[in-house]
């Protein structure tokens, strides 16, 4: 990978997650952070992959960073987490994988398909998984605030 | 009657009100349930009971009034709404404004929308279908094509939504239009490949609140609501699956 081709996806995900939160209607002033916090999430997936991780490991670590990065945002805007967290998760989601099973169990081509099928069950596992490990992250904070204040 | 009662009635009404605004455009339900309970205590009930699910809220506060419903007819995305309501609910805490006003401010709100204007939507649509494809399969001659069928797509969805009801069938039609859009885009020479355009195009249709709202649901113990809403996700993009796979067996 180039170091061209590298800019243009950092830039073509910052400018998807912002145009995202557009389409959902997200408040101005939390578009630029939640575009960011995509951008954090992507990279941590994308690092993942080229180190040899695996797309399961990559997407699991996106969604923690998005969880966790988000809860920060939120309590520095003092806005829901929500706002931040749903388009960040857009680049992650399995859209290739989806559509080769679509087309394959359109086509007729039923073991390629089921192979797609399980890859986007495990990536979308992975997302949901990462959540819930950031939660778990957010909570112990929470905790160690509280208790140090 | 009494003024105590008419208080515990407003109370009730603000609650409910602010409730159903946040569930009607996409917020989780711990939240809701949060911001009830919030409003209720800062308002002075000694004691609220909640039964939050995303068809309807129930609500009782200790008082001289009964229990109340508030019915969830509708469901869309605008994630603004529920940051105005988050902000208001704030502003009540810090005593800035009093319990009238955040009720009418709540009405108010709930009978405006302020979406993004119109054009900045189609350009939103179309700037998530083109980076989007460039950053999946690498293919940048067809960055244009996938922003302009992307948009169209997205149009397709906008102008069913307005006259049908039902979510899901403006999604089909948009994703068939999408297919057929790329496989003529294609066929004219306009772009490479019908696979990557759609992958692109297809991505502002993607049901991002319901399946982000789901896993946290579930996570926070909503049993009900949660897989409620991963089936409105799961349905969504079965009803985008379908709309591409029919284009797809007849070209």
């Amino acid at each position: 990978m180039t170091v061209v081709q590298f800019l243009v996806e950092v830039t073509g995900t910052y400018v998807a997650t912002l145009a995202f939160g557009i389409l959902i209607n997200i408040p101005r002033r939390a578009l630029n952070v939640g575009g960011w916090i995509g951008v954090l999430g992507y990279l941590l997936y994308r690092f993942t992959v080229l180190g040899g991780g695996g797309y399961v490991v990559g997407n699991l670590l996106g969604a923690v960073a998005i969880g966790v990065a988000s809860l920060q945002a939120a309590k520095f805007k003092k806005m829901p987490m929500i706002l931040f967290n749903i388009p960040a998760i857009v680049p992650l989601v399995p859209g290739g994988q989806a559509y080769q099973m679509v087309k394959n169990f359109a086509l007729g081509q039923n073991s390629t398909a089921f192979s797609y099928l399980l890859q986007v069950v495990m990536i979308s596992g992975a997302i949901a998984f990462g959540f819930l490990l950031s939660e778990l992250v957010n909570r112990v904070q929470q905790r160690v605030w509280r208790r140090h204040r | 009657m009494s003024s105590q009662k008419k208080r515990d009635q407003l109370i009730l009404h603000t609650a409910l009100t602010a409730g159903r605004i946040m569930i009607e455009n996409g917020s989780e339900i711990e939240r809701v349930e949060d911001t009830m309970t919030r409003i209720a205590h800062n308002a002075g009930a000694q004691t609220s009971q909640l039964f939050v699910m995303i068809t309807g809220i129930l609500m009782a506060i200790n008082g001289e009034v009964g229990a109340q419903i508030e019915p969830v007819k509708r469901r869309t995305f605008d994630l603004e709404k529920i940051a105005v309501v988050n902000d208001l609910s704030r502003q009540y805490a810090d005593h800035k404004i009093d319990l009238q006003q955040f009720s009418n401010r709540l009405d108010h709100l709930d009978s405006v929308s302020r979406y993004f204007p119109f054009w900045l939507q189609l350009l939103a649509a179309a700037l998530v279908s083109g980076p989007l494809e460039v950053v999946f399969r690498h293919n940048l001659p067809d960055f244009w094509i996938t922003c302009v069928v992307g948009m169209l797509g997205w149009l397709v969805y906008y102008l069913l939504s307005k006259f049908i009801q039902i979510r899901f069938l403006s999604e089909f039609a948009a994703a068939a239009a999408i297919g057929v859009l790329a496989v003529l885009g294609v066929h004219l020479g306009l772009g490479n490949s019908v696979d990557d355009i759609i992958i692109g195009s297809v991505m502002p249709l993607v049901p991002g609140v319901p399946i982000t709202n789901s896993v946290r649901d579930i996570l926070a113990g909503n049993l009900v609501s949660g897989p409620a809403r991963g089936v409105e996700a799961l349905v969504s993009a079965a009803a985008i699956g379908f709309g591409i796979a029919m284009v797809l067996q007849f070209m």
